[in-house]
């Protein structure tokens, strides 16, 4: 645990220990403060059959008649367990829905994650590459529309472009209607995946692209571009080669940052596309007031954007070494931290490279 | 190699002027520079003595105009047989390591490059091949911009304030290390307003004062009260650092 990621770790775990019951609680309160009845929305119409008896019988046998803390210690023990409850509107294990419905959500998100950060990245680093040229109003525009378009809207617009008019891809499902998982080619999956993955990566390519773009633009026009191009590197290159890594470091955070928008634009994504994944079967729960499957997505977000949060710094360090943790003593004093850390830096290069005498 | 001896770069009526104006930022200079020789560039603080090293590598603000002529062994001077050695350390690139940065420069030379031999050239060791420039001190940082330099394999070096914020004992190595070069066989314009430092290495100190070439003066002239030198303003510039120099000696330990 010496290393410098060792240490961001160590850092993080601690975290931990705080934010994952503070979570919980939080999660919790939320969703016993929704005001659907889960008793209603569970018999749905025939509501009126059933007598207040019944209905007390009901919220008995689902313990909905203990008083709130009660009920998340329940929950607690049985999560610690791995027992995550039953889902209401499923009649299965929370976490055989899981199960069940991760991958799906898993190929949308994980190709929408990749395709927004390729493009966005490789648009944003030829937009600062074409600084001020037409290219780079192009793309400096595109960005701009993209960020204050609502994602429902873009996937309505490619619907009606490219499925009702074009009648190019299928809008809904993950397979075409009547054919189920064993049978289905992996082209026809892929094929019901291009829509739901344009829309849910479009949106995130936005500000990658201003971020990188502005991040790139920066090391251009800075001081060790500058000497580098006097000395015969050519603008190109310069972009490509040792502006990559001052683009890739906040094309990393920025985009490891938005895994949480992610979640929400999956949401809106499958519930407009019909796509089988924790998206669609989030509204469903919470329309159908299934505490336990949505308490369940719910954890399942969180660790998701801690690791993705957890990632994006140790990336950070990892391409901009001036961010890595130091050593404790050398942290430790915080007040003088500035000059202090300086004077040892120094200290520790200069022991390490004995400075020679003046011959 | 061979025929280095009788190389020389020349520049004639170098004039730098803002567009819109008659009156000239900088110049007319002339001087003439020949291979294993180095020629000292002097004048107070906005003098133009960067200006005229961003004039040699054609990388001058666009609202500035140059004139004059500049040529190597009687053929048009290109950038790209010079280096540049510039005043700030910004100028390594903070997300490289020192190796990879030796290496980016290295890709003009037409020879093999060995980042540990060159680092050894500039007395650092190989170790510091793996640091980032944030790990560097004032000293170091400067070496490995003369090890940029060198990497180029240019036989021409503009070297712009190299003892700039340096303490005494680092300044004077790097100092040493330069006529090192020189003695190679590299010719070396040096800019400094450290003047005394600057006669230890230059064979001939050219004087400016407000852009103006007041003076060029063999080294040699600088010596006593400055009897040598021609014109009011290169003495007084002269004294001055006598002046300044001899307190320096005595009170050296409140140096930090």
């Amino acid at each position: 645990m010496n290393s410098w990621w060792g240490r961001l770790m160590m850092k993080r775990l601690c975290r931990l220990v705080w934010l994952l019951p503070l979570t919980a609680v939080l999660l919790f309160t939320l969703v016993s403060l929704a005001p659907i009845d889960p008793v209603q929305a569970y018999v749905g119409a025939r509501m009126s059959m059933i007598g207040p008896e019944q209905q007390a019988a009901i919220e008995a046998a689902w313990g909905l008649d203990q008083p709130g803390w009660i009920r998340f210690f329940h929950w607690l023990a049985h999560l610690v367990q791995g027992d995550l409850g039953d889902s209401i509107s499923y009649n299965a294990p929370v976490l055989t829905v899981l199960v069940e419905r991760f991958p799906a959500s898993l190929a949308l998100m994980g190709c929408s994650f990749l395709a927004a950060f390729v493009v966005g990245s490789g648009l944003g680093v030829l937009a600062a590459a074409c600084q001020g040229r037409w290219p780079d109003r192009l793309i400096r525009g595109w960005a701009m529309v993209i960020s204050v378009s609502p994602g429902f809207w873009i996937a309505l617009l490619f619907i009606s472009i490219f499925a009702v008019q074009l009648a190019w891809l299928p809008s809904c499902c993950a397979l075409p209607p009547g054919v189920t998982q064993d049978e289905a080619h992996w082209w026809q999956y892929g094929r019901h995946l291009v829509l739901p993955v344009l829309t849910l990566s479009i949106y995130g390519t936005g500000p990658l692209i201003l971020h990188v773009r502005q991040r790139l633009i920066g090391f251009l026009d800075g001081p060790s571009a500058r000497h580098l191009r006097l000395h015969g590197m050519s603008s190109t290159r310069l972009a490509l080669g040792p502006g990559s890594r001052h683009a890739l470091g906040s094309a990393v955070t920025v985009h490891l940052a938005s895994i949480g928008e992610l979640f929400g634009g999956s949401v809106l994504a499958e519930t407009i596309f019909a796509w089988p994944g924790l998206g669609q079967a989030t509204v469903k729960a919470a329309t159908g007031a299934d505490a336990p499957l949505l308490l369940g997505i719910a954890l399942v977000t969180v660790v998701v954007v801690l690791l993705g949060n957890l990632l994006a710094d140790i990336l950070a360090a990892w391409v901009d070494p001036r961010l890595r943790i130091m050593p404790q003593e050398e942290t430790l004093p915080r007040l003088k931290r500035l000059p202090w850390l300086k004077a040892s830096a120094r200290l520790k290069t200069a022991s390490r490279l004995k400075v020679e005498p003046k011959s | 190699m061979k025929t280095q001896q009788m190389m020389s770069l020349q520049v004639e009526a170098l004039t730098l002027t803002m567009k819109g104006h008659s009156q000239p930022l900088v110049g007319p200079l002339s001087w003439r520079l020949e291979a294993g020789q180095c020629m000292g560039l002097v004048g107070g603080s906005g003098a133009g003595k960067s200006l005229v090293a961003d004039a040699l590598f054609q990388a001058l603000p666009a609202e500035i105009e140059c004139q004059g002529r500049m040529t190597l062994n009687d053929a048009p001077l290109s950038p790209l047989s010079m280096a540049l050695m510039p005043q700030s350390i910004e100028a390594l690139d903070p997300l490289a390591p020192v190796t990879q940065q030796i290496r980016r420069f290295a890709r003009r030379n037409a020879e093999a490059v060995d980042p540990t031999r060159l680092l050894a050239q500039v007395q650092l060791e190989a170790e510091a091949g793996a640091l980032f420039p944030h790990q560097l001190s004032g000293g170091m940082a400067r070496r490995v911009l003369l090890a940029l330099t060198l990497a180029t394999g240019a036989d021409w070096l503009v070297i712009d304030e190299p003892t700039l914020g340096l303490d005494p004992t680092v300044a004077d190595q790097l100092i040493q290390l330069l006529s090192t070069l020189k003695a190679q066989g590299k010719g070396v314009l040096l800019i400094s307003h450290d003047l005394v430092r600057l006669i230890q290495v230059a064979d001939e100190v050219m004087i400016l004062a407000s852009g103006q070439q007041v003076e060029t003066a063999p080294v040699a002239a600088f010596d006593g009260s400055g009897g040598g030198l021609k014109h009011p303003f290169s003495r007084a510039l002269w004294q001055a650092q006598q002046w300044t120099q001899n307190p320096l000696t005595i009170h050296q330990g409140d140096e930090r």
